[in-house]
């Protein structure tokens, strides 16, 4: 027991590292709140350009999408990080991240949000063109509103895979939480900042892991 | 650009190391999903038993392993067990805490799913004589399969792609492969080959979850 919590959760050895968590966790959160609002917006652009039902159009976005979704995220940063430089193209770090977490992101919201339009009744469009809105704003007044509400619990799903994503930025050296946790194990050499990092990411994500939950059920009770 | 992504002579190097990568990125995988579905099941199984106690430690784990990224539990699996002198190789690292995610994970969807069949079915079977697990064996799992099928699909595609995550701890699949081979030879072609070994593993896997979710899904 004793040796369990010297390895674990070494007092002298958290006081050493919080500093080095502080700075990770800011880290983290800049990077979700810039991964995150682009994600949904180009899954919105993605959303809407297969709503106006162009046939290749759409193969195109499909393609684009189930190419992006069958990639796993850490080959997608790898590629990105350590392929583009050899063509001439230095990314940072943030913008390598940034960019490779955007094209993963925005195909899983974009599927998303495509289904949801698609379960809006074409009643609603025809009414709402009728009495003489645009197709635009019948998108952003009527279907919106509504498709955003029937998929709130796969968005909410799909924010809470972003956020844990943001940890594989660790791996090109980007000083999230994840990362920071590693440098303060390196100094202290004591495991006791990853089981820190640990709690740190459960603690910021249960509410939402929770809320989840509750919103899955409740879909699922009532399609059944 | 094909100089530096398609070289061929770079990519017919290091073809056998990414195809050996491609049967640990597979293995691992089909350990994984059969690990972490029966978990998930036998949790769910249990949780149907309600009782307080024991139900309180599964959401807890469920609760956490939802919540903690999987990389950071791979990492602490790998890193910070051998301080306790449990010391696993990669492989079991990476098997073991994906298998504990992907538990998780299949627990609510099974206990979503079975909380979606009726009361009234359950006493019905009571009331005939079946057992409890003779219940959800044969009136209650049946029906909440068709629901659960689709989100079991997409967890377990998304599972098999967070494999990659054990290329951090040097299990040599795909992407570590493919990131040696890269440094070795200075030059991204190994990559571009390790994205197209993805892609075939992957791309039919999601156009067969897209077919499993227009196939079982619930018509309002």
């Amino acid at each position: 027991m004793e040796q369990l919590i010297d390895s674990f959760l070494n007092p002298e050895v958290m006081r050493t590292s919080v500093p080095y968590l502080v700075r990770g966790f800011w880290m983290t959160v800049r990077l979700c709140a810039l991964v995150i609002p682009l994600g949904i917006l180009s899954g919105l652009v993605l959303a809407i350009l297969h709503n106006l039902g162009h046939r290749w159009l759409n193969v195109i976005l499909i393609v684009y999408v189930d190419l992006f979704r069958a990639f796993p995220p850490l080959v997608l940063l790898i590629f990105v990080y350590y392929g583009l430089p050899s063509m001439g193209i230095d990314l940072s770090p943030l913008s390598a991240v940034v960019l490779a977490f955007m094209l993963n992101t925005s195909s899983y919201y974009g599927e998303i949000l495509r289904a949801g339009i698609e379960s809006i009744p074409t009643g609603q469009w025809e009414a709402a063109c009728s009495t003489g809105l645009t197709r635009f704003q019948t998108m952003v007044h009527v279907v919106l509103p509504q498709a955003v509400r029937t998929v709130l619990p796969d968005l909410v799903s799909n924010t809470l895979e972003v956020v844990k994503l943001t940890s594989l930025a660790s791996v090109v050296a980007l000083p999230e939480l994840l990362r920071m946790a590693r440098v303060a194990q390196g100094i202290t050499f004591n495991p006791t900042p990853l089981i820190l990092a640990a709690v740190l990411y459960f603690l910021m994500l249960w509410p939402f892991v929770r809320l989840l939950s509750r919103m899955e059920r409740r879909m699922l009770v009532s399609a059944a | 650009m094909i100089e530096n992504f398609f070289n061929i002579e770079v990519m017919a190097r290091v073809l056998p190391s990414i195809i050996s990568g491609l049967w640990v990125t597979l293995a691992l995988s089909v350990l994984i999903i059969l690990t972490g579905m029966i978990l998930g099941l036998v949790l769910a199984t249990v949780r149907a038993m309600q009782y307080r106690a024991v139900n309180f430690f599964i959401v807890l784990f469920v609760d956490a392993f939802r919540a903690i990224p999987p990389l950071v539990i791979l990492i602490v699996v790998f890193f910070a067990l051998p301080y306790v002198e449990v010391q696993l190789s990669g492989f079991v690292s990476a098997w073991l805490s994906l298998s504990l995610v992907l538990a998780a994970f299949c627990e609510e969807i099974f206990w979503a799913s079975i909380l979606s069949v009726d009361r009234g079915q359950w006493e019905a079977a009571r009331s005939t004589g079946f057992t409890f697990l003779g219940t959800l064996q044969f009136v209650v799992l049946p029906q909440s399969m068709r629901l659960a099928l689709p989100p079991l699909t997409n967890r377990a595609i998304a599972i098999g792609k967070s494999t990659a995550l054990a290329s951090v701890i040097a299990v040599p699949e795909i992407l570590n492969q493919a990131s040696s081979a890269q440094a070795q030879a200075a030059n991204p072609s190994p990559l571009t080959l390790a994205a197209i070994a993805y892609l075939v593993i992957f791309i039919p896997l999601v156009v067969l979850s897209r077919w499993v979710e227009s196939r079982f899904a619930w018509r309002h």
